[in-house]
């Protein structure tokens, strides 16, 4: 990196560091629990890539908590994307796996960051094509607004509210070292 | 990640990087086979048309399944023709494919080099499902899908291809793309079939079916067309099952993990013994699964917006 | 009438000359070309003098070996079409082959293109009859008639005389009336179903070849044929390294063997066939560069006595088609002259052995008038301006075909004025 580009450098926040996240997501388990009263017909899916990780530590503290495994699933949104044709690039496509049955079952989406709401649609698209679930509920560790479809979450861990010129960026352990959320301008 | 190319003509056309890029997009594929609901939504809109001017059943099903779990919508084309009767000459059908608007058009034709020929005269992108003896380039991505799954690479391993090698597409694709991949290829046949100079595509020739198979990881049968034996190919079925198929016997020469390929449809008995061809090591079904991913990959891969 | 030509540097093979000339044509004959320079008393009031300084002035050429397609293929190339493109190519006489439709295997046919090429009135066109009734390589054609008629040779071109007893009887019959016979070399049943050289790219391909020895084995036999009966046969467009070899090693014995090649056996290979192009399909194919290196050496060597353009005119009809079903051949006369230019600037030949390959040897293999700028010969005469840089537009043929291999490259050295009995037929000054 050159010094220019140093100094150019955007100026990255912390807003939220590792216990915030773990108290976040432990509240979130709860309030899903306490909303669901219980683990039955309860189901986690997480979206890749920022919703698998932390789908799977909301899924972990739920069957801690009641002693009772809860479903855990990931899914890959690409082929149900809205821009998929627009651009000759194409995403890499992700892993998808949901090994059980979604019919009658009480889906928790969980994602990382909730901006337009585009992801969240894709992935209702694409779990319909999996079954008939009896409910969806979205689960997201930072809203930081800026919807352009008509999508809100049901758990939230931190309402963020950011310019659109900004950047919010969530690190988890699993993936990135290290649990933060920073906010850069962009 | 992007193909850098318009159309798939051939495995020679073919980066490593970029056959990597295919077998891991048609390994993602895969689970969307297995779903209740067969389909996404991604290339809602759509047209793919699959123009087949040879024969074929199990490739141009392939291809149509595969475009259909896309949700593009999928148009079969049949034509034959042939040197001395021929009714509309490819130029002009491709102009009126093309004046139609499809997106893709995937091509199967017996004259090698008619993809190409399709691929200057219309700006679609086009699919090489077989021309001739030249290429098949998907049959030979998802044989390299099936070894990589199966074996975890294919550096390093010993290939057998076995059969008709000089008039095989899938051997010639296969030669192009396992020897680019890292794998020790070796070509076995009767001498009849065996091309000229084929060693200078860095693969070992042999004649005796004991010796191409021997430590081999893989044995990749071809089809033998019994009407080749009107040609002096061979001598008679009879000769060439003696030879050259694949059984109990001499698959014990090869290593003891040993998986069978084969591209379709098989001749019972003449090259393959049917122990072996429904046996523990065949993986001639699972190369079926994995044909209707691959061709998803590239479909997936190639269709797209202008940018 | 009288035309003289100054400055120019005059190549005559047939005299072995290679110096600054003048030339003086009177009535349609060479009047005077030597060290005597043209006296004023020569020159008379009707006089056209031309200054040439720079150009070189040979004999007229000689292409023995193109297709006009007429009759009956007139969409393709017509006499007067044909002949056109031969004097834009520099060439003065033409002799074409028989596998027109109907096959020129009777007097009729030969005297129908006489006809159509005195109607043409642009090069010379000599009739090239069939060895066999229909070239069907079965029944002699009757040699005698048709070389009354004007046939100066015999040859079923295109399709190789397979029965070597036919072949037999044919040299001794065309040797009893001194008329050359010119032999395809091919085995039908080696090159069957073949559409191009086999090698390394016919296997990578997945065409079917046309193997070398296809053309040798016949390269051989006809040979053996001719020592045998003590008579000459003449190798149509030689293609590859073991025909190079076995004619080198008849000529050493003494056998009346000649031979031509063609442009493109020694400027392209079959590389050129990976893009599938139809303009790089004929027959004999493409072959490697081992052959090419041959066929080099040969020309160098004077195994090969002629280079012929082999100009096969088809149309798009024939050609904008799957490489497999795609029509053999490629047109060359206009073009011939500037790549085989090129031998000269790799230092394969001189200047004066290319014009010999391309004028005198092959005149005198057809024993045709020609070949030569000696006094009271006829005034057939090829200017050529060597350093003359073009680039090959098929576009522009006079050709009525347009599938050359070459369209595009650039070239340099070019025909500026071709002169037929004396009467200037084409001019680029």
């Amino acid at each position: 990196m050159s010094s220019e580009e140093g100094n150019a450098m955007k100026t990255a926040k912390t807003v939220m560091d590792a216990d915030g996240i773990e108290r976040s997501l432990t509240r979130i388990a709860s309030e899903i629990l306490e909303e669901n009263k219980g683990v039955q017909d309860l189901v986690i899916i997480g979206i890749q890539k920022g919703g698998v990780s932390l789908a799977k530590r909301i899924a972990q503290k739920i069957s801690k908590s009641e002693k009772s495994a809860v479903p855990f699933g990931i899914l890959d949104i690409t082929l149900y994307r809205d821009d998929i044709l627009t651009s000759n690039k194409k995403p890499k496509l992700g892993i998808t796996d949901i090994s059980f049955s979604l019919d009658n079952k009480k889906i928790i989406l969980v994602d990382d960051v909730l901006f337009t709401g585009r992801t969240i649609r894709a992935a209702m698209d694409a779990l319909m094509d999996f079954g008939r679930p009896k409910l969806i509920r979205l689960a997201v560790l930072i809203d930081r607004g800026h919807r352009e479809l008509p999508i809100r979450a049901d758990f939230v861990g931190k309402n963020l509210p950011s310019s659109l010129w900004e950047e919010v960026a969530v690190h988890l352990t699993e993936s990135d070292g290290v649990d933060e959320v920073i906010i850069e301008e962009g | 990640m992007k193909l850098s190319k318009k159309d798939i003509l051939g495995i020679k056309e073919l980066s490593q990087d970029e056959i990597h890029l295919i077998l891991d997009t048609a390994e993602s594929f895969l689970e969307v086979s297995t779903r209740k609901i067969k389909k996404v939504p991604t290339l809602r809109g759509k047209t793919v048309i699959n123009f087949f001017v040879e024969a074929s059943t199990r490739t141009r099903t392939s291809f149509e399944i595969a475009g259909k779990r896309l949700s593009a919508d999928t148009v079969n084309i049949s034509a034959s023709t042939s040197s001395l009767v021929k009714g509309e000459t490819l130029t002009d059908t491709a102009k009126t494919l093309e004046a139609m608007n499809p997106d893709i058009i995937v091509i199967r034709h017996s004259a090698a080099g008619a993809p190409h020929m399709l691929a200057r005269l219309v700006r679609q992108s086009i699919i090489n499902a077989g021309d001739g003896a030249h290429e098949h380039p998907t049959q030979a991505l998802l044989d390299m899908m099936t070894i990589r799954m199966e074996k975890g690479t294919l550096r390093g391993l010993n290939v057998a291809i076995i059969g008709d090698i000089a008039h095989s597409r899938v051997a010639r694709s296969n030669i192009l793309g396992l020897t680019m991949m890292g794998a020790n290829v070796t070509v076995c046949g009767p001498a009849m079939m065996i091309p000229r100079d084929v060693v200078k595509l860095s693969v070992r020739v042999s004649y005796h079916m004991e010796q191409a198979v021997k430590d081999a990881d893989i044995i990749m049968m071809l089809r033998i067309q019994l009407e080749r034996q009107n040609d002096n190919f061979f001598p008679s079925d009879r000769e060439y099952a003696r030879y050259y198929c694949l059984n109990s016997n001499n698959i014990r020469l090869a290593k003891p993990d040993v998986l069978v390929m084969h591209p379709g449809p098989i001749n019972r008995g003449i090259e393959i013994a049917p122990d072996i061809a429904d046996g523990a090591q065949s993986l001639i079904l699972k190369q079926v699964t994995n044909g209707v991913a691959v061709r998803m990959a590239l479909l997936y891969l190639l269709a797209g917006g202008e940018e | 009438m009288k035309l003289l030509l100054t400055g120019g540097r005059v190549i005559d093979p047939s005299r072995n000359i290679d110096e600054k000339l003048d030339l003086l044509i009177e009535n349609g004959f060479i009047a005077r070309c030597d060290r005597n320079s043209v006296a004023s008393a020569d020159i008379s009031q009707d006089t056209q003098t031309l200054d040439l300084t720079d150009m070189i002035i040979v004999p007229g050429l000689v292409d023995m070996h193109t297709h006009l397609r007429e009759p009956g293929h007139e969409y393709k190339e017509t006499i007067l079409t044909g002949s056109e493109a031969a004097v834009t190519g520099g060439f003065t006489s033409i002799a074409c082959m028989p596998n027109t439709k109907p096959v020129n295997d009777n007097r009729s046919v030969t005297e129908f293109i006489l006809k159509q090429a005195a109607i043409a009135d642009m090069a010379r066109v000599y009739p090239v009859a069939a060895i066999s009734r229909n070239s069907e390589g079965t029944l002699l054609t009757e040699f005698g008639d048709l070389h009354e008629a004007g046939a100066v040779a015999y040859s079923d071109d295109g399709l190789p005389v397979m029965n070597s007893r036919l072949m037999r009887s044919a040299l001794e019959y065309a040797h009893s009336l001194a008329v050359p016979v010119i032999s395809h070399c091919e085995d039908l049943n080696l090159s069957k179903g073949g559409h191009m050289n086999e090698g390394i790219i016919s296997t990578e391909l997945g065409l079917t070849g046309i193997p070398s020895v296809a053309e040798d084995v016949m390269v051989e036999r006809d040979i053996a044929l001719a020592a045998f009966t003590n008579t000459s046969v003449h190798i149509a467009h030689v293609s590859t390294a073991g025909s190079v070899e076995a004619i080198r090693r008849a000529k050493d014995k003494g056998v009346r063997v000649t031979a031509e090649t063609a442009p493109h056996y020694f400027t392209l290979t079959d590389e050129f066939l990976r893009s599938f192009s139809t303009n790089a399909k004929m027959y004999p194919p493409l072959r490697s560069h081992e052959d090419t290196a041959a066929i080099k050496q040969g020309l160098r060597d004077g195994t090969i006595d002629a280079i012929a353009s082999d100009h096969a005119p088809h149309s798009s009809i024939e050609k904008d088609v799957e490489f497999m079903f795609a029509a053999s051949g490629i047109i060359g006369m206009e073009t011939s002259l500037a790549i085989c230019l090129k031998l000269v600037d790799e230092g394969i030949l001189s200047l004066s052995q290319l014009i010999e390959k391309m004028t005198t040897a092959p005149a005198a293999i057809l024993n045709i008038a020609g070949g030569t700028l000696a006094a009271g010969s006829v005034a057939d005469v090829t200017v050529i301006d060597p350093r003359r840089k073009w680039t090959i537009d098929v576009s522009r043929f006079r050709s009525k075909s347009r599938n050359s291999p070459y369209n595009g490259w650039q070239v340099k050295g070019k025909t500026i004025l071709t002169i037929v009995g004396g009467v200037i037929k084409y001019r680029d000054i």
